[in-house]
């Protein structure tokens, strides 16, 4: 089918394996310890992706090569979302790398192999897609986390990270080979019409709970969360900035499209399982939080428990919920990212502060980042005006609407529990006494991109449409 | 040109951009053009509270100054504001006290002021908007950010086990209100808008209702609060620096009965029919059984932070006789007790910020609450004795003082009801007087206690000036209260008229 062969559709991705061997290159020739042409050329291309991206904006669904390949305003509006993240968490890790001798070409490279990776999840309009993307991604996220040599944390982090990993897409392939094997199909849009013909039958349920816990696995979702913590707390912070946000938007692009276009009329099969893995995970991860001293492993079980908010929206299963979804899944990656920025923040002089205890004076000798700080708590604990409510505020209004009212009842008291444990960073930074300041960094490139962060909480916090908007575009324009 | 201002706009945003402007310009270097910023806003937005009151019709039940834009399009929600009645007076209420709270702050706060001062205005501007949303995701969100300031405001200036009480205040509130979000979230579906008046227009059956019901009862009855939810108060009061004890006294614990009012007793009044008995055994607990816990205080600021609640007992009852009287068909005696609870929700402000505010002219002089470690103030701060007197007397209920004017009003209404409910509530008068007396005789008279009362001085002029507003506006409602009966008159009896009739079925509904 030559016809299908369509590379407009793909120019993104083609841009941006072009870019990747340039900077390969340009990097091998480079002296500068700094690496500060390899760093520009990768937040160039990242930008260059961005406008590229936009003005991808409201364009319509587009199918090529044989439909294994999918652009949509789906794929575009979280396509735009990694660039920008992956944007600023590479600003966030510059100063950080620099002093632990980090600053190689291979953090940059990496990354935008990752994002590659990510790109082409969200694009994808077979299984088999969806499952090289995962692994391009997975692949360069577990070099990434090795990468600090000399840190036995780190080391145990990627081994952890490989197996489980590892493990993970094993389900996963399992789970489509099933799936495979009962349909005879691997494109998207053919088992969604397999199964409007006929009845998912015992084996494609069998393969269905294989996805899911794939799924769950890589979002690190109760009960398949364990990896998780030790994870966030054993890679270099900056690794675990990225590793924490921009990933799981490409992960919810790889669940909608495995879940929702493929196995939209087996619903009844697989939202409760995604509905019992999200409550487990708000329940676990909001009371676990609540006893961690180490502020890395309390923002690990946060993002267990943000998770399963998240996941609460898939879970529901209509379009309305899938944007509510992707609209948490964004607002999450911002609030995570300036989350770990903090930590970051603290790690300068080559130690790293991690522990929530570190924070103490910050009130007192850095109002301002104290402040900016405490924005990123309360934002991730749910208060408005700030961002991190309205995603909430949706999942709730949606889980009542979908008389799932306990659910709703649960969820909203479990976010109860996760504010003690936000408070208690606040309480760090302003109510106790210190006599010392703490350890900030000096880097002002790092402080610039620590306030525009936290700033955009509250400024997307007073016109959260802004980004809403485009979620509920992405899912429109799918029917 | 003062009408076409966007004016309840302002009276949010204009204190929140004062303190924007002290943390971002003047800041901690410049102490003095800081307090004189923060005054100029407070000032600034008390004159625009009074313009509001301006023009205001009240003559008219209706919502008022109305102010409508389109904010989150694609939820439906707007920022709507409005004011009747029974929210105007409130505005009022928080500007003035925030200009009061500025003023006794004066020279007074050591440790980073700016950032305190900021805090009031921030606090003052999202508690206008609390009192102003017609729309309830709005709503929410104010009164769900205003805990932020305060939290701030009780742990960084507050006294030592300032960290308990301020997280117990935070986690408190946050856990009523979420429940408070659900059944607006509900409601909002029901009604495709998450306007406030056409959640008062919705047909609701009973056994919904009654969820609904007590959704609102766990967020207001902690706000308010009455028992048995209402231990984080005493917490938080005796920990907060004067100035948060003042506003959480004065205006926060209104929010409560503001939401009974604007939410509660309009969209499930026959929820509130079915429980009025229950709420008004549990106003009548608050009355009596705190009253006789405030007589065992030891700490001053305790005893005043419990006389509190057992105050607000009243504006409950108040609120919750109406049911039971309009089922008898005394509407008259309806309207005076939903009256009596809006009036004692005003006089309290005063009268309870003002008793702060003299606990706090005390502590600054000899750092401590405790009434042991005074005795014979009188010998050596007569003016100030004047002042307290004042105000331990309206605390007590005395005729002539705004105190006794609501406390009159809900035990006439309850009487109506049964002798028995006006006579356990006519018993705070006693109570409150053996309390607030007995804490006057013991710190104020006597021979002086020890040699730090007798270096005590009187007060200043910073403290005479706000000692002086409070105890003219507390005499000047003691003895005509009509104004303030007249502002509040169209809304109330619109509030009996349309908004108490049975939401079972659509019979009966008015516009």
């Amino acid at each position: 089918m030559a016809e299908s062969i369509n590379y407009s559709i793909i120019s993104s991705e083609i841009f941006l394996l072009v870019a990747l061997c340039v900077i390969m290159i340009v990097d091998l020739f480079q002296r500068d310890k700094e690496r500060k042409l390899t760093f520009m050329l990768t937040q160039g291309s990242l930008l260059t992706l961005f406008v590229i991206g936009a003005q991808q904006l409201g364009i319509s669904s587009q199918v090529g090569f044989s439909q294994h390949w999918v652009i949509d305003q789906f794929s575009v509006v979280l396509k735009l979302a990694i660039y920008l993240t992956a944007f600023l968490s590479l600003l966030y890790a510059r100063p950080f790398i620099r002093e632990r001798n980090l600053m190689r070409g291979e953090y940059y490279l990496l990354t935008l192999f990752s994002v590659l990776g990510m790109m082409v999840m969200v694009s994808a309009g077979s299984l088999l897609i969806i499952y090289l993307g995962l692994e391009l991604l997975s692949l360069s996220l577990y070099a990434l986390v090795a990468l600090q040599r000399d840190s036995n944390d780190a080391s145990e982090a990627a081994v952890k990270y490989f197996v489980m990993g590892g493990l993970a897409s094993g389900f996963l392939l399992y789970g489509i080979s099933l799936i495979y094997g009962m349909t005879g199909t691997i494109i998207i849009s053919d088992i969604a019409n397999y199964l409007t013909a006929n009845e998912a039958n015992l084996m494609i349920q069998f393969g269905l709970v294989f996805i899911v816990v794939g799924i769950a696995f890589k979002f690190g979702a109760a009960p398949f969360h364990m990896w998780l913590p030790d994870i966030y707390h054993g890679s270099p912070s900056s690794i675990t900035a990225y590793i924490s946000s921009v990933p799981k938007i490409a992960a919810f692009g790889m669940a909608f499209r495995v879940l929702d276009s493929s196995f939209a009329a087996a619903a009844e099969h697989w939202t409760p399982m995604i509905m019992i893995i999200a409550m487990l995970s708000v329940i676990l991860g909001n009371i676990v939080a609540l006893i961690q001293t180490n502020l890395k492993r309390m923002l690990s079980y946060s993002a267990i428990a943000h998770i399963g908010y998240f996941l609460l929206g898939i879970s529901i299963g209509t379009d309305e919920a899938y944007s509510a979804a992707m609209f948490y899944i964004i607002v999450y990656a911002i609030m995570t990212l300036a989350g770990f920025g903090i930590i970051i923040f603290m790690s300068s002089d080559k130690k790293d502060y991690q522990n929530i205890s570190d924070l103490k004076g910050m009130g007192r000798y850095h109002p301002w980042y104290a402040l900016m700080f405490t924005i990123v708590m309360i934002s991730m604990a749910g208060i408005p005006p700030l961002i991190g409510f309205w995603p909430k505020l949706e999942i709730f209004r949606l889980l009542v609407i979908n008389d799932h009212v306990i659910a709703a009842v649960v969820a909203i008291a479990f976010s109860v529990v996760g504010l003690v444990y936000y408070l208690k960073v606040v309480k760090e930074m302003f109510f106790v006494d210190a006599t010392v300041s703490p350890n900030v960094s000096k880097s002002r490139a790092l402080k610039i991109a620590l306030s525009v962060n936290c700033m955009l909480l509250i400024i997307f916090g007073l016109m959260p449409d802004q980004i809403y908007q485009y979620c509920i575009s992405a899912f429109a324009s799918l029917n | 040109m003062l009408e076409n201002l966007p004016i309840l706009s302002l009276l949010i945003w204009v204190p929140i951009a004062g303190a924007g402007l002290i943390i971002f310009a003047t800041g901690q270097k410049n102490p003095q053009a800081t307090q004189w910023l923060a005054l100029l806003t407070a000032a600034a937005t008390f004159a625009l509270s009074l313009v509001a009151l301006n023009g205001f019709d009240y003559s008219r039940f209706y919502i008022q100054l109305i102010e409508d834009k389109a904010w989150i399009e694609t939820l439906d929600i707007r920022y709507s504001l409005g004011v009747d009645g029974i929210s105007l007076p409130l505005i009022v209420l928080t500007s003035l006290m925030t200009l009061v709270v500025i003023i006794s702050s004066w020279n007074n706060i050591k440790l980073r002021a700016s950032h305190y001062l900021a805090a009031f205005l921030i606090m003052c501007g999202l508690m206008n908007g609390v009192f102003a949303a017609t729309d309830a995701i709005l709503f929410y969100v104010m009164w769900e950010a205003m805990l932020v300031p305060m939290f701030l405001i009780i742990g960084i200036w507050g006294g030592p086990n300032r960290i308990y009480a301020t997280l117990k205040f935070f986690i408190y509130t946050f856990f009523g209100s979420v429940f408070l979000l659900i059944a607006l979230i509900y409601l909002g579906n029901k009604t495709d808008s998450f306007n406030i008046f056409k959640m008062h227009q919705l047909i609701i059956d009973a056994d919904t209702q009654l969820l609904i019901f007590f959704a609102f009862l766990i967020a207001f009855a902690i706000k308010v609060p009455m028992w048995p939810v209402h231990t984080w108060l005493p917490d938080a009061h005796v920990q907060a620096p004067t100035g948060g004890s003042v506003i959480l006294a004065a205006i926060m614990l209104k929010m409560g009965t503001y939401g009974f009012i604007r939410f509660m007793l309009p969209i499930v009044p026959d929820a509130s029919i079915e429980m009025a008995n229950v709420m008004i055994v549990l106003s009548l607990i608050a009355v009596a059984y705190i009253g006789f816990v405030a007589l065992a205080q030891s700490d001053m600021k305790k005893l005043i932070a419990y006389s509190s609640i057992a105050h607000m007992g009243f504006v409950t009852l108040g609120l919750f006789i109406s049911f039971s009287l309009l089922a008898n068909q005394h509407v008259d005696a309806a309207i005076m007790g939903i009256q009596g609870a809006l009036i004692q929700m005003i006089s309290h402000g005063f009268i309870s910020g003002a008793l702060f505010l003299c606990i706090g002219v005390l502590y600054d002089r000899m750092h401590s609450r405790e009434i042991q470690d005074y005795g014979g103030v009188v010998n050596r701060m007569p003016k100030f004795a004047m002042f307290f007197m004042i105000f331990a007397m309206a605390n007590a209920g005395l005729p002539g003082t705004s105190g006794f004017v609501g406390e009159f009003m809900v035990i006439l209404a309850s009487f109506q009801v049964s002798f028995w409910i006006a006579a356990v509530g006519g018993l705070t008068l006693i109570l409150a007087a053996a309390y607030t007396l007995w804490m006057y005789k013991r710190v104020m008279f006597g021979d002086v206690a020890n040699d730090k009362v007798a270096a005590l001085e009187d007060i200043n002029s910073r403290e005479t000036i706000v000692l002086v507003i409070l105890a003219l506006l507390v005499l000047v409602f003691g003895f005509w209260p009509a104004y303030l009966l007249e502002v509040m008159a169209p809304s109330v009896q619109h509030l009996i008229d349309c908004n108490l009739v049975s939401k079972l079925s659509p019979e009966g509904m008015c516009s």
